[in-house]
């Protein structure tokens, strides 16, 4: 899906041969370098390409010549990490720079340096408008004006889905105490709280969890009531420090739910990361302090990991796969083991949610990592709507969006300090953890695999205001929802290419993956989607699609020949007996 | 609310569980003493029986079980539950000739037993010892049973542990295999499998050669086996072959043809001569062979010694060997456990690659074909055992007609059972210790592992599906059938022979295996039949050529610059040189390609991956690292923690079931409306579809096998996730926020 762009500007390029995919009316802002300066790309599997580049303010696209059909590569430059040039590579003054991408790629270029002075370098134009936060301008999502039939800012609508829920009930009030984001600037304004707590106790919870970040509740049982509740650490410090009002929340948790007489307070760290947290004012809930709550670890570890190995994984399968020891280097990468991880986590939450009945604490440092992916995921597998196209929008806005995932830290968007420790892909291996699950339930999700791919190429894009900044209180302050497009408004205008043919609604289905490594497999065809050699493998898809429309043909032939049969029965008495044929052969072809 | 996770679901879980000791149940009740037994099958003899046995649930470490009779006859090793198993789970795919709970003697692998807490393998010296408390028995199937034997008797205990033991493990003749008491004692009416070709008469093999276009010389002098019993009755070779040379040395060497490509080059099977004494005679001879073969087609020929370039059988076995063990798993723990290492252990025993070092060189194979349009002749010491996987991959990769139900049986039968394949020796049915001599080899699911990975990657082009492919892999260890109880054809006319006169009546009717409803009635058949195949009648000419799937923002990658260099070594176009290499002592092998050979065929492949996918064509496997995959169904099926309840391949195929049938009705309701018009073309209707839809959410992914396990509905949580990542790094301590919130501006 290529999107035309309207607000892209010509910014570069170092041909006047290429036509631009631009929309009509779009400003050419910088006429192109001289002609004839050709661009070589160094593809990893086909060998050099000689062609032309061009570098707007939103994309870089290079046009091979001497082919084909003509090799294209379309790159919004929001995926680019870095920029790099490699000095020296020639005498005869040629440049050659690498792009390493978010994506896991890395581009290639080789070019003559452009006899002109006064031309801008592509290389400059690159690294000025792949981060453009870093150089003081606009992200293009902001500059983005397309207009699509479908608006998806008003996808999420935060008291709807909680109204879908049940919600406010006899048990739970929505709270207007951080309607300002003064509780907590990183939480959306609309909160589900018990009842029985009032906004001061909720202050006082505020001062006791990190960054503010207080026991809210993400989803209710619909039957048993049991509650997932999301929040970060308690700030107990070394000395074990304890708040009252913080166990009495907890404890109002637990008897919102007549079901169940326990609390679960999973831990997504390991044990050993919640103790050193002690030495920082933070930790754990100790079971003295809150009684009738079992603490569980669950082992995930932090960002900083999770970084290293993609980087990892990103050496394993780009460009050239090493064949013989595939298996080992995958495993060396721990990525599948993460996932599996993570899985087991919001698997264990999930369990005890449904089958216990009892309710659950979810944090993890701050809660907006770890805490994002278990919540979500366990959503996933508990409630069948957040398997729809729709219900999983409404999840990503939700659980991630409004409830402060540090997007634009995570991804640093526009941001050329490439190196920035709080890059991770906490969002990429939730995805991946729910393409784990579409593959285990192939017919449970209404979604394709397209759509999820779509949404992460679009998460690094910055073509739509869906990802970015931090948080909700961010967002309404920049009027985001004003200035930029939203990613669902482009998916939902478009919404049949990212069906699943084969989606049954089952309601109330709750989904139980398994989780042994056997059956988590890496996404080939997200990770090692640049190798030609890989190939979708959607023949099931193709030919269930057929299918659908023979069924729909013959349908309609079915309808046809009954309203034949109709107007003939209403004119039989004149041509009884006489067989009419005027009758469209029936094709029985499947 | 449908739940899946909550109380209500157990209840309704059939399977006794027993939180009493027999002992108590005994002073309760005493049962009424009553033969508890299987349905025996024709010419089934129990041999021994003890009661009572508790068979441990596999899904749990607690000693929990059912109680019930252990018997062990001459067909199999049964347990009969004392519970009367509730109805209410419909099995959808029952074989007929035994349960889930029986193991057919030769399929059982390995038998332990467990003293005082430690496992041994149990081997023929140590029958003689004390009876286990408890008997673990692995088998090929991947089946694990552990049966407890401390509440038996001590001598029941001992008696069905020493016959067990030794009907499994002890050494047979082969007149000992069930299939002859089967085969004497049943309805001699066993039809025969009506639509597979089976090669055992001249009209099979003609017609074969007709259908490929084939002009080549049929020998029938060997009806009898005078001439070699290694060999067919009836087997074609190079027109070019005199009859003196046919006999010169009985069998060995002889190029014996297996297909033949529409350009008219074919490809050849043989044995290697007996190392070559010091007279010319034996060279003389093989240059005759080659050039015989080479006047095929074109004066081309490619030599390929499969032994110096594939792993020896005795590799293959030990690869096997180290790979099942993971999958026979004795409890949860030790499950979780091997779940940590599991990509690296799987990639040691090397399993993975020998099947893509065989499907490389079948590529290799089909690019000789295809492109160059060479004679091909593959050689081996037996030229019985990976000339049969290559020469049927290559055929599956070529034909299309072999990528049907009954093109591929034909193939097996052509290739495999008429091509002499030593199935007794090499699935060692008869527990010879004798390992030498005899070689014990998974060959042949070797084939049809590397049959999975293309049906895998292209199902739409075979009729058949993986179920048929994994029954079919259990049914080599059922004795029930002739296909893969033999060394050769002439054993297998021998034995039967020598059978029925014993028997003193008429020959005798061993069903081959594709008589698949000695098995399984119709409706399970309907399984095999993958309901994706693009049937190339029904297909619409305009769409026969799907265009490949586009990658998500994939690079286009255009043709022409990938026009291969014709390669050397060759020997069309080449016929002084062909003349000059023939003189030469050794004959030229794959000549070395500036790369390596796996190079060269990445090249056809990827020209080939840029055609439009045509199911009806050359198809060829993609043999990259992430595209060779483990066979799930027959892999995992037996293991609980591995069960994806409502999930797996079968939510798939249940929804294509619902949608075919759809399909058909409305077809049936036009065809009604206007029948006189469409009279002949209802008949082509498909057998109506299983309706597993409305069950669909209640099977597990092992479907549709262990129907009647009951998984428990609990999630299989792992047991040791703290041991499974030990992430030793200093990034593993460092904070999750290095630094204070810095807005964006």
């Amino acid at each position: 899906a290529i999107l035309r762009s309207s607000g892209e500007m010509y910014q570069c390029s170092c041909s006047c041969q290429w036509n631009p995919d631009l929309e009509p009316g779009a400003l050419i802002f910088i006429s192109c370098l001289s002609v004839g300066k050709d661009v070589t790309y160094i593809c990893p599997f086909v060998g050099a390409l000689r062609g032309t580049l061009t570098v707007t303010n939103f994309r870089l696209f290079f046009r091979g010549i001497s082919r084909d059909p003509a090799f294209v590569l379309d790159l919004p430059l929001g995926v680019v990490s870095r920029v790099e040039r490699i000095s020296g590579a020639s005498s005869r003054g040629d440049v050659s720079y690498v792009l390493v991408c978010k994506d896991v790629r890395t581009l290639r270029f080789v070019h003559k340096q452009p006899d002109d002075s006064l031309q801008k370098s592509v290389f400059e134009v690159l690294t000025k408008f792949a981060f453009p936060v870093s150089n003081s301008l606009p992200l293009f999502a902001l500059e983005y004006n397309q207009v699509f039939p479908e608006n998806g800012w008003k996808v999420y609508d935060a008291l709807a889905e909680y109204k879908r829920q049940g919600l406010p009930n006899e048990s739970w009030r929505i709270s207007k105490v951080n309607d300002h984001y003064e509780l907590c600037d990183s939480y959306p304004a609309a909160l589900v709280v018990p009842v029985t707590i009032t906004d001061d106790e909720l202050r006082r919870v505020a001062a006791f969890r990190a960054k503010g970040r207080i026991p809210v509740l993400s989803w209710l049982h619909p039957e048993s009531q049991a509650a997932v509740v999301r929040c970060s650490q308690p700030m107990s410090g070394v000395g074990g420090k304890r708040c009252k009002d913080d166990e009495k929340l907890l404890q109002a948790i637990m008897d919102a739910n007549a079901q169940s007489h326990k609390l679960f307070i999973f831990d997504a760290r390991p044990s050993v990361n919640a103790a050193a947290n002690k030495m920082k004012g933070g930790g754990c809930e100790s079971e003295d302090a809150y009684q009738n709550a079992e603490l569980v670890f669950l082992d995930i570890h932090n960002i900083h990991v999770m970084r290293e190995s993609l980087r990892k994984l990103k050496e394993v399968v780009y460009p050239n796969i090493e064949e013989s020891h595939w298996l080992s280097n995958l495993e060396s990468t721990h990525w599948l083991e993460h996932i599996k991880l993570i899985l087991a986590g919001a698997l264990r939450i999930a369990d005890k949610v449904e089958s216990g009945k009892t309710s659950v604490v979810v944090h993890c440092s701050d809660g907006w990592d770890r805490t994002a992916q278990l919540t979500s995921l366990s959503l996933i597998m508990l409630d069948s709507h957040y398997r729809t196209i729709s219900g999983f929008q409404k999840l990503i806005e939700k659980e991630w969006i409004s409830f402060g995932h540090r997007f634009q830290q995570r991804v640093g968007h526009g941001d050329q300090n490439h190196t920035d420790a709080d890059r991770s892909p906490i969002f990429l291996q939730f995805i991946d953890c729910v393409w784990q699950m579409t593959q285990q339930f192939p017919a449970a999700f209404e979604f394709n695999e397209s759509f999820l791919v779509t949404v992460l190429d679009h998460l690094y894009s910055c073509l739509f205001g869906t990802f970015l900044y931090n948080s909700e209180q961010q967002r309404v302050k920049e009027e985001l929802a004003k200035r930029s497009v939203s990613l669902w408004s482009f998916v939902n205008s478009q919404v049949d290419e990212f069906i699943n043919p084969l989606y049954v609604h089952y309601p109330a289905h709750v989904l139980l993956p398994s989780v042994s490594i056997r059956h988590l497999q890496l996404w080939v065809s997200y990770y090692i989607r640049w190798n030609p050699r890989v190939r979708p493998q959607q023949p099931v898809h193709q030919r269930y699609k057929e299918l659908l429309a023979k069924r729909a043909e013959l349908q309609k032939k079915v309808e046809e020949l009954q309203r034949e049969v109709h107007n003939r029965a209403s004119a039989s008495s004149e041509r009884a007996g006489s067989p009419t044929r005027s009758i469209t052969p029936v094709q029985t072809f499947v | 609310m449908l739940s899946l996770g909550g109380g209500g679901a157990k209840s309704t879980k059939p399977s006794f569980v027993s939180y009493v000791t027999p002992e108590e149940i005994k002073s309760e009740k005493e049962p009424p003493k009553k033969e508890k037994h299987p349905d025996l099958l024709p010419g089934e003899v129990i041999f021994c029986s003890a009661d009572p046995v508790l068979k441990h649930t596999q899904d749990d470490l607690s000693q929990r079980g059912i109680f019930g009779t252990l018997l062990c006859t001459n067909f199999r090793v049964s347990f009969v539950s004392d519970e009367t198993p509730l109805e209410e789970m419909t099995q959808h795919f029952k074989n007929k000739l035994y349960g889930e709970n029986d193991i057919p003697l030769m399929c059982v692998d390995n038998i332990y037993g467990v003293y005082d807490e430690k496992k041994k393998l149990i081997t023929k010296g140590m029958l003689k010892n004390k009876c286990p408390s408890k008997m673990i028995i692995h088998c090929k199937d991947l089946r694990v049973f552990q049966f407890c034997l401390t509440y038996t008797k001590e001598e029941d205990a001992k008696k069905i542990f020493q016959g067990i033991a030794h009907h499994c493990l002890e050494p047979k003749s082969l007149k000992c295999v069930f299939a002859f008491s089967y085969a004497a004692s049943s309805s001699p009416e066993v039809q025969r499998s009506q639509r597979t070709v089976m090669f055992d008469s001249k009209e099979d093999w003609t017609q074969e050669m007709k259908r490929t276009k084939a002009n080549l010389r049929i020998v029938t002098e060997n009806e009898n086996f005078e001439f070699s019993m290694r060999l067919p009755k009836f087997f074609i070779i190079p027109a070019a072959v005199t009859d003196e040379d046919i006999s010169k040395f009985p069998g060995k060497g002889l190029p014996v043809w297996c297909w033949s490509h529409h350009s008219g080059c074919a490809m050849f099977k043989a044995s290697t001569l007996p190392v070559p004494q010091e007279d010319g005679l034996m060279q003389g001879y093989m240059e005759r062979m080659l050039h015989a073969v080479a006047h095929t087609h074109l004066y081309s020929l490619k030599l390929e010694d499969l032994s110096e370039t594939l792993p020896t059988i005795q590799d293959i076995q030990q690869s096997y060997n180290k790979f099942k063990q993971f999958f026979l798993i004795d409890n949860s723990t030790d499950f979780w456990v091997s779940d940590v290492k599991w990509f690296s252990t799987l990639e040691n025993t090397g399993w993975l690659d020998i099947i893509r070092q065989c499907l490389q060189k079948a590529v290799e194979v089909v690019e000789c074909l295809e492109k160059e349009n060479t004679n091909v002749l593959i050689m081996e010491e037996e030229g019985s055992d990976l000339c049969c996987v290559i020469s049927s991959l290559v055929q599956i990769m070529l034909d299309p007609h072999f990528r049907t139900l009954t093109g591929f049986q034909g193939l097996v039968q052509k290739e495999w059972v008429a091509g002499c394949h030593a199935f007794l020796d090499r699935c060692n049915h008869l527990y010879q210790k004798d390992k030498e001599c005899h070689s014990p080899s998974p060959v042949f699911l070797l084939f049809l592992e590397c049959v999975w990975q293309m049906v895998q990657q292209h199902s739409p082009a075979f009729q058949f599906s993986e179920t048929y492919l994994t029954v079919l892999s259990d049914s080599i260890h059922v004795p029930i059938f002739s296909t893969f109880l033999f060394n050769s054809a002439y054993q297998r006319e021998s034995t039967m022979k020598a059978e029925a006169q014993h028997l003193q009546r008429g020959p005798l009717n061993c069903p081959a295996v594709w008589d698949w409803s000695v098995q399984f009635d119709c409706k399970a058949q309907e399984l095999f039949i993958n309901p994706l195949y693009a049937d190339k009648l029904k297909q619409d000419k305009a769409i026969r050529k799907v265009p490949r799937a586009k990658h998500q923002r994939q690079l286009s990658l255009p043709s022409s610059a990938f026009k291969t260099p014709p390669k050397k070594g060759f020997f069309k176009d080449e016929t002084e040189s062909l003349k000059k290499m023939l003189r030469v002592k050794r004959i030229s092998r794959w000549m070395a390609s500036p790369d390596s050979p796996a190079a060269a065929t990445r090249e056809f492949y990827e020209t080939w991956q840029r055609r439009p996918l045509d199911y009806h064509g050359l198809l060829l496997p993609c043999l990259d690292g992430p595209a060779m995959r483990l066979w799930m169904q027959r892999y995992l099926r037996w293991i609980p923690e591995v069960q994806i309840l409502g999930g797996g391949p079968v939510a798939i195929t249940s929804m294509l079931a619902e949608l075919l049938s759809q399909v058909q009705d409305l077809r049936r309701e036009l065809d009604m409306r206007s029948c006189w018009e469409t009279e002949a073309e209802s008949l082509q209707l498909r057998p109506g579809p299983l309706a597993l839809t409305r069950t669909s959410l209640r099977l597990s992914s092992s479907f549709p096998f262990a129907s009647n396990r009951n998984w428990t509905f609990k999630p299989a949580i792992p047991t040791s996730l703290l041991q499974s990542l030990m992430v030793t790094d200093r990034l593993a301590s460092q904070e999750d926020e290095t630094n204070e919130v810095i807005s964006l501006v």
